[in-house]
């Protein structure tokens, strides 16, 4: 009697579960910095990504989510270590993350090999969106060229006749510099790389670039190094008298440290917190009860790409093992991005438009804000060379 | 030739900025025979003091001294407390100690300050350029950096050349066992020179603040270079410390303006261009191999007369 109702009792378990029994939780690696100077980039990004969970009620597709975040150091070895160790003892069904070109370079790998999805928010290693793109590689951000040609377009529209250009000597560096290469059409009168991450002086740089006299400046500095390159660009005496522009190099974590030497720089992103869309003002409005903060480009990159992947979790009622299925959620992007309207184009990496900003002072604070729209529906240029087996 | 001069500016005032940090660490590398791998934490506070004060007070002169006496005070502390028990130890010792208190002074930054660094604002009164010559701009914070650097030299000369405090130094330099043997009080002796070294290391923080951000682990970078110049100059000596400085600053400035167009003239477009960066970050490494092969103890060795 007593066999027979266990029986019975295991049965009406097992029949109660869902499709996706095997599936207790959605497990996700974060990989980021969250130490070292640049430790505040992998904050805002973080604190994005539990904000975007809790905005979905920490469930995906009817489960609880459990996130595993782990610190890349900024270094490439540390970035591959930290992903296998996610796909091989964590068994984490999607690793989302990542700041930098060279540290994701070095880390895709391991993750791909191990048919684990990659939600890239930051980093733009172009090599990732064309030769070795791959099903399980998407991308909520941009490629490291994309913007810097955007700015470059624009520059051509205003008639700026020469530039100087100073970049960092890594991976996104180059691609960044030379996508603006790519599209500027005045004359390049010199461009410097300097070493990184450790070279903070600018000063041999800056003395070249006046004296080549060019109508602007173009420059890459992500992270702390946006701060010093800005402050030194001011005391140099060099922000009244050449216009500057860049790429990623101002967002809400370095502005209150540039404050009146970031006031007038023009740079273009897919997004600005100003955006006027439902979901842009409820993430920013969230973010700043929650943080006391202002989110930036990072943070809302990495927003997106929790709703990308929740999106799909959903999609698929929380059935990860179907990995084609899966796959094929990911990229209908059935979720309200930040910046607007989102689609995926043949490598996974978004076509989406893009804006210039400007930094203002309102009073005691600094913002940016849209200055224009620079291109529209602009797909990502590195599709042709993405051939996805 | 405008821009050489501005050049070899930049290269003196980055030079002057390295031999504050780098005579801290020969002083204490010289005398107490102790690596301190440590000593960038002490760049590294100087920077938050200053940021710090320098706010509480409104004034960026203000915030500099109390800066430096603060420094000062947290040098001769983490003497009496960390260092006294490495002296005398194998240098891996002090090598292992001194990384922990680099990993101990980034995690109290982080616990007083928060993860997200500070800034120093250029005092208002040195926020301009100046024309020092006609068709030259120099920033008149950079200036300032040199006259205050120089003036801290000839007083560090005058202090080891020509007092009794420096007569101690440099016979400790030379030997140490005999300067204890007569009876110096060598313990207060260390705790003095190794609160100098961090005053000197604070110093040299709080003045890159302004054109650098305030950051946790900034003197790390910059640490290396310091141990170039050390050895460079000779371990101990305050004059090889100095030379060089800016020997170092001028090969640095210089090659990272002018090498890369030599490099693309020579090799032509695109192996100049893709060589030129990493060559010109190299080319102090190889002043000092081509140094230490000359002059195995640097170019001013402290035993040797």
């Amino acid at each position: 009697m007593r066999s027979t109702l266990l029986a019975a009792g295991a049965a009406l378990i097992l029949a109660a579960a869902p499709a996706a029994a095997q599936q207790k939780s959605v497990k996700i690696g974060f990989v980021s910095t969250f130490s070292g100077p640049v430790a505040s980039i992998g904050n805002d990004m973080r604190n994005a990504f539990e904000l975007a969970l809790d905005h979905m009620g920490r469930k995906m597709g009817g489960l609880p989510v459990e996130v595993v975040y782990e610190d890349d150091t900024l270094k490439p070895e540390v970035g591959k270590q930290k992903s296998e160790k996610l796909v091989e003892s964590d068994k984490v069904d999607f690793v989302a993350g990542f700041i930098w070109s060279n540290v994701v370079y070095a880390s895709y790998k391991p993750i791909v090999d191990a048919k684990t999805f990659l939600i890239i928010a930051n980093a733009g290693e172009t090599r990732l969106a064309g030769e070795n793109c791959s099903p399980f590689i998407f991308s909520t951000s941009w490629t490291n060229d994309q913007n810097p040609i955007a700015v470059a377009d624009y520059m051509n529209a205003k008639g700026v006749k020469s530039v100087y250009l100073i970049g960092p000597n890594y991976a996104a560096g180059k691609e960044n510099l030379g996508g603006f290469k790519s599209a500027y059409k005045g004359k390049v009168l010199g461009e410097d790389y300097t070493t990184w991450p450790s070279q903070l002086d600018f000063s041999a740089e800056l003395a070249k670039a006046k004296a080549a006299k060019p109508d602007a400046v173009y420059m890459f500095y992500p992270g702390a190094a946006g701060v010093q390159f800005l402050n030194q660009y001011a005391q140099a005496g060099l922000k009244d008298a050449i216009p500057l522009y860049t790429t990623f190099s101002i967002d809400s974590l370095s502005l209150p440290r540039q404050k009146d030497a970031a006031v007038g720089v023009i740079s273009a992103l897919q997004w600005t917190a100003d955006f006027p869309n439902d979901a842009n003002k409820k993430f920013v409005a969230d973010f700043k009860t929650k943080y006391k903060s202002e989110p930036s480009f990072y943070a809302a990159q990495s927003y997106d790409a929790a709703m990308l992947i929740g999106s799909a979790v959903n999609a698929v009622k929380g059935n990860l093992a179907d990995k084609a299925t899966v796959q094929k959620a990911l990229e209908k992007a059935d979720f309200k991005s930040v910046r607007g309207d989102f689609k995926f184009g043949p490598n996974h990496y978004p076509t989406q438009n893009f804006y210039m900003q400007h930094v203002v002072k309102e009073g005691d604070t600094y913002t940016q804000k849209t200055l224009a729209t620079a291109e529209k529906n602009v797909p990502n240029p590195h599709a042709a060379q993405c051939h996805m087996k | 030739m405008t821009l050489f001069i501005e050049q070899c500016l930049n290269g003196l005032q980055f030079g002057l900025l390295l031999f504050l940090l780098a005579a801290g660490l020969t002083l204490v590398f010289g005398i107490m025979d102790l690596v301190n791998l440590a000593h960038g934490s002490l760049y590294m506070l100087g920077a938050y003091f200053a940021a710090t004060f320098a706010a509480w007070t409104g004034s960026f002169v203000l915030g500099a001294v109390l800066a430096i006496a603060g420094t000062l005070v947290v040098g001769m502390v983490v003497e009496v407390i960390a260092m006294r028990r490495l002296y005398g130890r194998d240098h891996l010792d002090h090598v292992l100690g001194t990384f922990g208190l680099i990993l101990f002074f980034d995690e109290l930054v982080r616990l007083v300050w928060g993860p997200g660094g500070k800034s120093l604002a250029v005092p208002s009164w040195l926020a301009h350029s100046i024309q020092i010559l006609p068709g030259i701009q120099y920033p008149a914070y950079r200036l300032a950096i040199i006259v205050v650097t120089l003036a801290v030299a000839a007083f560090l000369y005058v202090l080891v050349m020509r007092t009794r405090i420096g007569m101690l130094i440099r016979a400790g330099a030379s030997n140490r066992e005999m300067v204890g043997a007569l009876g110096v009080n060598i313990k207060l002796l260390y705790t003095l020179i190794f609160g100098l070294g961090a005053a000197l290391a604070g110093l040299a923080g709080l003045i890159q603040a302004p054109i650098l951000t305030v950051q946790i682990g900034m003197g790390e970078n910059i640490l290396i270079l310091a141990f170039v110049i050390t050895v460079i100059g000779g371990i101990g000596s305050i004059r090889g410390a100095f030379v060089a400085a800016l020997l170092v600053g001028f090969i640095d400035t210089l090659g990272r303006s002018f090498f890369p167009e030599l490099l693309v003239n020579l090799l032509g477009r695109q192996a100049g261009a893709t060589a030129a960066p990493a060559l010109s970050s190299m080319l102090i490494y190889i002043l000092m191999a081509a140094v230490l092969v000359v002059k195995p103890q640097g170019l001013f060795p402290a035993g040797s007369r």
